[in-house]
């Protein structure tokens, strides 16, 4: 644990008639002109920058940088979220475009292969499929991470109010993500999306929220409970910290990194649930959306025997991307273990 | 007045479906200002429980307190949460065994050395942070200003107790309780931290209360000590007398098993029999007893009394080892 350089550093203990000394520099170049003293001065503050900000968080990711799963996941995330934001720059064509030339070969049981213009060939209405695929990037990231940010909020906010309150108050909120983590979370998503009027990409976006919510909450009210219990927590009483701040500066940053962990593999289960609601038609109705589930769902389901590259790269691509969270996200739950810092 | 007079402190653990449990036993002593005072005693003995119930940091639920606990002749456990919390950290403060645990582990130590200042002293950001500068150089942290802005993890263990120290001491408070605050560092890092602790309460006039259950750290700073064994004093004594002939069997026995310098050649260190599971409960008789070499029918009928001697301190034993004894 104790890092030998700075332990070498330490001092003997000063006699009692060693009054306290402005600062360490101003003994040892005493003989220095005041350029000099100055110029030192600001070396060692900013070697104090340098060195200063290696915070738990950095110090993290240099073990995640070192981490072949970590860098494997962080190359799939990275890329996906490339593709998904540069989609109208990468796209061959627009992806709502109906093509004459795909469209006159459109037949009950024909649907146009690869050519030169459309590399992965037409979709069942004359859109170029590659270009849908690439906008489909966009739209599962957009899904994947607002439900993720949504459930997050709710699920920390829940999850906090019962870490600090404790009490009643606790037993009554456990109760309830109780409740709803005894639903399966696709059925429960289902019913949500059922119960609204009218299925949008909305409801998809809130139904899989919602079944995050309990995860987030459990997750972050366990270990603030934990942190209650801790060391830290005991000293900052003892030196009459407000209970404001042990909750706000004490306990919940310290639970945090692991709500932030479960986000990242939240991201993954959330485009598979996306996903299976829309290969279910229950996701968004709009024909015109590139959506991958929606692709594999009713397209690529319909169409299986007259082409099945229409099912086999949107699966891919789901399957791909939430494997590159989660392998993103065990990675940095490693990273963050506290029994693996130096 | 004594700056703490504890009176027949006892903590009871209660949980539910269990027998109840007598950590602390009518505990009583008092700490002068300025003095340091050492509560020895093997693990369990009830030093931490003691050192907690002063601060009023024991868990809300689960234990009774009673007592007094004086404080510049306030009774402690008497002051609602809210008072208690605007001393501590002021009026008293407390350091830990771990000074890794004891840390917040996101917060950068300068900051957290100017959040007492902030809480209680009412500085802003900037001159706490200028003073935090000046508290982590007066406690021997090489290069302060860097160590402003670094995290708990990334500074050694000694380092870390000496930010602690520096934190407790902050506010200059009348009295620190220091809970085994050397036991967690090497030995060599363990005579600096001691040393530093010994200067800085010698400069600040702090008085001290030293727990730990190494005799050796109570030669070097204790001005009186008590002993302590399941959960009741069964010594007090100023220091010097202690040293030179402890009366107490149990004192006796923890003396003989530190090794000394001056002790002849080939005479072997005695460790105490048995281990504290052996105790039997106070009310049955000395707690002491299956382990004690000096055991007589008396100790077995009830609890001896503490009982003042004629030396200027206290003792519970029914046949104390005799002064040419004890003399080694
Ligand atoms: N919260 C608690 N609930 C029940 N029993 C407790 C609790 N805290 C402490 N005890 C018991 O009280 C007794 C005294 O514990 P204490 O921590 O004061 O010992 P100690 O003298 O500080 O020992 P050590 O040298 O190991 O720190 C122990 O037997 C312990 O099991
Ligand atoms: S009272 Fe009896 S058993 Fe207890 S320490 Fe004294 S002699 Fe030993
Ligand atoms: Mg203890």
């Amino acid at each position: 644990m104790s890092d030998p350089t700075t332990q070498a550093g330490t001092p003997a203990p000063r006699s009692g008639d060693d009054k306290p000394r402005p600062g360490m520099s101003e003994r040892s170049i005493g003989v220095l002109g005041d350029r000099k003293k100055a110029r030192l001065d600001e070396l060692a503050r900013a070697s104090a920058a340098d060195r200063g900000g290696v915070s738990l968080v950095r110090d993290a990711a240099r073990r995640l940088r070192r981490n072949p799963v970590a860098i494997i996941g962080a190359a799939i995330v990275g890329l996906f979220v490339l593709v998904a934001i540069f989609a109208p720059l990468i796209a061959p064509h627009d992806p709502v475009q109906r093509f004459d030339e795909l469209t006159k070969n459109l037949t009950v049981d024909t649907i146009p292969g690869a050519s030169g213009e459309f590399p992965l060939g037409s979709d069942p209405l004359g859109r170029d499929f590659l270009s849908r695929m690439i906008y489909g990037a966009r739209q599962t990231l957009f899904v994947g991470v607002l439900a993720t940010l949504i459930g997050l909020a709710l699920g920390v906010l829940i999850g906090a109010i019962a870490g600090a309150f404790g009490g009643w108050v606790d037993v009554v909120l456990m109760r309830l993500t109780d409740v709803m983590l005894a639903l399966p979370s696709l059925l429960l998503a289902i019913t949500l999306v059922a119960m609204a009027s009218r299925s949008s990409q909305w409801t998809v976006i809130f139904a899989v929220a919602i079944v995050s919510v309990p995860i987030f909450a459990r997750l972050l009210r366990g270990s603030m409970l934990a942190q209650r219990e801790s060391d830290h927590v005991l000293a900052a009483r003892a030196l009459g910290v407000k209970e404001r701040n042990i909750v706000l500066r004490h306990m919940l940053p310290n639970s945090l990194t692991a709500v932030i962990v479960q986000a990242t593999l939240t991201f993954a289960v959330a485009i598979l649930d996306a996903a299976a609601l829309s290969f279910l038609g229950l996701g968004d109705p709009d024909i015109n959306r590139a959506e991958w589930g929606l692709m594999l769902g009713v397209d690529g389901q319909r169409y299986f025997e007259v082409r099945p590259e229409l099912a086999y790269y949107p699966a891919l691509a789901i399957i791909v991307v939430a494997l590159g969270f989660t392998l993103l996200g065990e990675a940095m739950r490693e990273a963050i273990d506290p029994k693996n810092r130096r | 007045m004594s700056l703490l007079d504890v009176r027949d402190l006892s903590v009871v653990f209660q949980r539910r479906g269990e027998r109840p449990f007598t950590a602390v036993d009518k505990v009583s002593f008092t700490v002068e200002p300025g003095q340091t005072v050492g509560l020895v005693g093997e693990s369990g003995c009830g030093k931490s429980v003691t050192s907690l119930a002063i601060m009023g940091l024991l868990p809300k639920r689960g234990n009774k307190v009673t007592g007094e606990v004086l404080f510049e002749g306030t009774d402690l456990l008497k002051l609602r949460p809210d008072d208690m919390r605007d001393r501590r950290g002021r009026e008293i403060s407390m350091i830990f065994q771990d000074p890794l645990s004891s840390l917040n582990p996101v917060i950068p130590i300068g900051i957290q050395v100017a959040e007492v200042l902030e809480r209680h002293q009412g500085r802003d950001r900037k001159q706490a942070l200028r003073e935090s500068r000046e508290l982590l150089d007066a406690v021997g942290i090489p290069d302060p200003q860097r160590r402003l802005t670094e995290y708990p993890h990334q500074i050694s263990g000694g380092m870390r107790q000496r930010a602690l120290i520096a934190i407790a001491l902050a506010c200059k408070p009348r009295l620190l309780i220091a809970d085994e605050p050397t036991t967690a560092l090497d030995v060599t890092i363990q005579a600096q931290i001691l040393t530093l602790l010994k200067q800085l309460v010698d400069e600040t006039g702090t008085a001290l209360v030293m727990i730990t259950h190494d005799l050796g750290v109570v030669a070097g700073l204790c001005d009186t000590v008590n002993v302590l064994y399941g959960g009741k004093v069964v010594e007090r004594e100023r220091r010097h007398e202690l040293f030179a002939h402890a009366r107490h069997p149990y004192t006796h026995g923890l003396l003989n098993s530190v090794p000394r310098l001056d002790s002849p050649r080939g005479e072997r260190l005695h460790a105490i029999r048995g281990s504290v599971a052996d105790n039997i409960p106070w009310v049955e008789g000395c707690a002491f007893a299956p382990r004690c070499d000096n055991v007589v029918d008396a100790c077995l009928e009830g609890p001896p009394p503490l009982e003042p001697t004629a030396t200027g301190g206290d003792l519970r034993c029914n046949n104390p080892v005799s002064e040419e004894v004890a003399v080694r």
